[in-house]
């Protein structure tokens, strides 16, 4: 009898989809009912001895975490025992990594909260002195400096990051060296030299602090980052899209122009991104630039203008209560921002990669 | 059976007045209508990748050029339209006249050669940022050409390209969203929108399965009744179904040249030369 592939029995029902790679409920729930009673145990012992405060909770549940777990799989062997520490290990150092970010962000959070009223968006500090009550005065004229000034800046930056990407790219001229080496030695100066240098050039010229001298400052500290990052963008379009293009009869500047940089549409909006969030919190070439101001300004040219970064800094410097509480409110307002364009980043960068 | 002899002299007498090489056609007084190169080598760098290639392409036929890999097919066919000069170290020698012009000649815009001589790559490589309408029409834009009917163009390309059944109701899709088949006569339908006077195709079908492979061939026969086709192959087959003409190119390891250029039929079963016989019977390569 010789058995032949036909002999195989053939089922015609389809079965039930099935996972048989996946974690059993078993194995979830011992994770879960450890990490729970790890947590009671912890949280007693940080109430009985001397160790308080988050720190030694963490630490706490981290140690006794690895004990239970040490024990539950002792009966395992030693395969499944080394997987299970290196789990703990890897989601420890996860949470090491993060918990700096989370602590700043908390306390931001916590001390901005307090200021976080609506008169903070739309009033302004001409008629309120820094230690008022919190429901008057705000940062209206901050917010609209920091948006008007870092808005000339995108303006100016934009252009030239993304010619500078093209010609690192695209034309690859002579130049390309010095380029890329200038750029690179420009994301490597100190905010306060940019701030130092349209200072002795801009401001001597036209005589006064202004926007448009922050927004020069900030169009210096940004360039380098739109500008690295249009040309790593630009190294990803593919050699095929323009060996196509030139097969068609296009020439450079219009198939860099109409293939080439259509293609990476997306990149390039977060190399803008990235680079406002580089410069929105810049305080020290502000001060040297435009100043600040208690009220609105929405001409750039002429008088010093208001910035969340230099509201933050002039009242931190006061130092009492209340103004504190309006420079972290500041603080807080100056994040969210930076948050929300580094999301739009993430979801206009993420959107049409196909 | 008379008629089939008489049919391959006539071929063979083709041969003579078109294929051959351009040094051996000086009694031929009108100009050459089609592309033609005349002594061809190219380097990269110090390397001499091929060497002294003569070549006829007339209008209205299929050539196809076969050998093994790294012997200078695909080198030769970027030659033809000047894409060869993209590699920063490339250098070239010889001729090559389109309609009796050096397109080499230093008054001669590449882009505009291009224009006339379009090319397929290996590989589909639609725009990815525009939808299949305007993947067809890119040329025309690309190229500053001025078309009044655009929706005939594209629906006349995509016809003609064997893909307008398949994509007339989704024009606004990308050309990502097709299947690997269908982004190659895409860029096939790109290539004619420009209306070029010749289409070199560097090995179109490698990449494709065997019934988009079919739906490339009936277009390429398609387009031969209007223009040159040049296609590199390394699938024999391919080359004899679609081919009249093939061309032959080795290498010993040194530069890649021409071994023997024939109407397919005697190419594949009555060459010259004893290498093309064992190539062409699956002996090496």
């Amino acid at each position: 009898m010789s058995a032949t592939v036909t002999d195989l029995q053939q089922t015609t029902a389809i079965p039930e989809p099935t996972t048989p790679w996946a974690r059993t409920r078993g194995e979830k729930l011992g994770t879960v009912v450890t990490f729970l009673i790890s947590a009671i145990a912890a949280a007693c012992i940080v109430l009985v001895t001397g160790l308080a405060g988050v720190d030694g909770f963490g630490l706490t549940l981290f140690v006794i975490f690895v004990v239970i777990t040490f024990v539950r799989t002792i009966r395992l062997n030693a395969k499944v025992r080394k997987d299970e520490f290196v789990k703990i290990a890897i989601f420890a150092a996860a949470v090491l990594a993060f918990s700096p970010w989370m602590s700043i962000f908390a306390s931001v959070i916590i001390k901005g909260a307090k200021g976080f009223r609506p008169n903070f968006f739309v009033e302004t500090m001409q008629t309120t002195t820094p230690d008022d009550e919190l429901n008057l005065g705000g940062a209206g004229h901050a917010i609209i400096g920091s948006m008007l000034m870092v808005i000339i800046a995108t303006f100016i930056t934009l252009p030239l990051g993304i010619l500078s990407g093209v010609y690192l790219t695209e034309v690859r001229g002579r130049l390309t060296f010095w380029v890329r080496f200038v750029v690179q030695s420009m994301s490597g100066v100190p905010s306060i030299v940019a701030g130092l240098f349209i200072y002795t050039t801009f401001i001597d010229l036209t005589n006064s602090f202004s926007g448009m001298a922050g927004s020069l400052a900030l169009a210096v500290l940004m360039l380098p980052t739109v500008a690295r990052t249009a040309e790593e963008v630009l190294k990803l379009v593919p050699d095929d899209l323009r060996s196509a293009s030139y097969a068609l009869g296009a020439r450079q500047w219009r198939t860099s122009l109409m293939v080439v940089l259509p293609t990476v549409r997306s990149g390039l909006t977060t190399a803008a991104i990235l680079g406002v969030a580089r410069v929105i919190g810049e305080t020290a070439p502000l001060l040297l630039t435009s100043l600040s101001s208690n009220s609105y300004v929405f001409n750039p040219i002429g008088s010093p203008i208001g910035s969340l970064p230099t509201y933050v800094f002039g009242l931190l410097q006061i130092g009492t209560e209340n103004a504190s509480n309006r420079a972290w409110t500041g603080a807080l307002v100056l994040m969210l921002i930076v948050f929300a364009l580094f999301s739009i980043a993430r979801f206009v960068g993420g959107k049409d990669r196909r | 059976m008379d008629t089939l002899k008489q049919g391959e002299r006539n071929m063979e007498q083709d041969l003579e007045n078109n294929v051959l090489a351009g040094n051996d056609a000086k009694d031929i007084k009108t100009t050459f209508r089609g592309l033609e190169a005349k002594n061809v080598h190219a380097w990269f760098g110090n390397h001499h990748a091929l060497s002294n290639v003569s070549l006829r392409f007339p209008e209205q036929t299929v050539t196809g050029l076969i050998g093994p890999s790294g012997c200078g097919k695909s080198t030769f066919i970027r030659l033809l339209n000047r894409m060869h000069e993209f590699i920063p170290s490339a250098a070239m020698a010889g001729q090559v006249l389109q309609n009796g012009e050096d397109i080499y000649a230093t008054d001669v815009d590449a882009a505009a050669v291009r224009l006339k001589i379009g090319m397929v790559f290996q590989k589909p490589n639609p725009f990815p940022a525009m939808n299949i309408r305007e993947n067809v029409l890119s040329g025309i834009k690309l190229a500053h050409l001025k078309v009044a009917d655009h929706d005939s163009i594209v629906e006349n390309c995509l016809t003609r390209a064997g893909l307008w059944k398949e994509v007339k109701d989704r024009l606004n899709a990308t050309g990502g969203s097709l299947s690997g088949g269908q982004q190659q006569r895409l860029c096939i339908a790109r290539s004619l929108a420009v209306e070029p006077s010749v289409l070199l195709m560097d090995e179109p079908c490698s990449a494709l399965d065997p019934g988009s492979t079919l739906r490339i061939e009936e277009t390429i026969k398609e387009l031969a009744q209007k223009i040159a086709v040049v296609i590199v192959t390394h699938n024999m087959q391919q080359a004899a179904r679609v081919s009249d003409f093939c061309a032959f190119f080795l290498t010993d390891g040194g530069p890649g040249y021409l071994v023997e250029a024939a109407p397919t039929k005697i190419l594949f079963t009555n060459p010259s030369d004893t290498r093309t016989a064992d190539y062409v019977q699956g002996k090496f390569g």
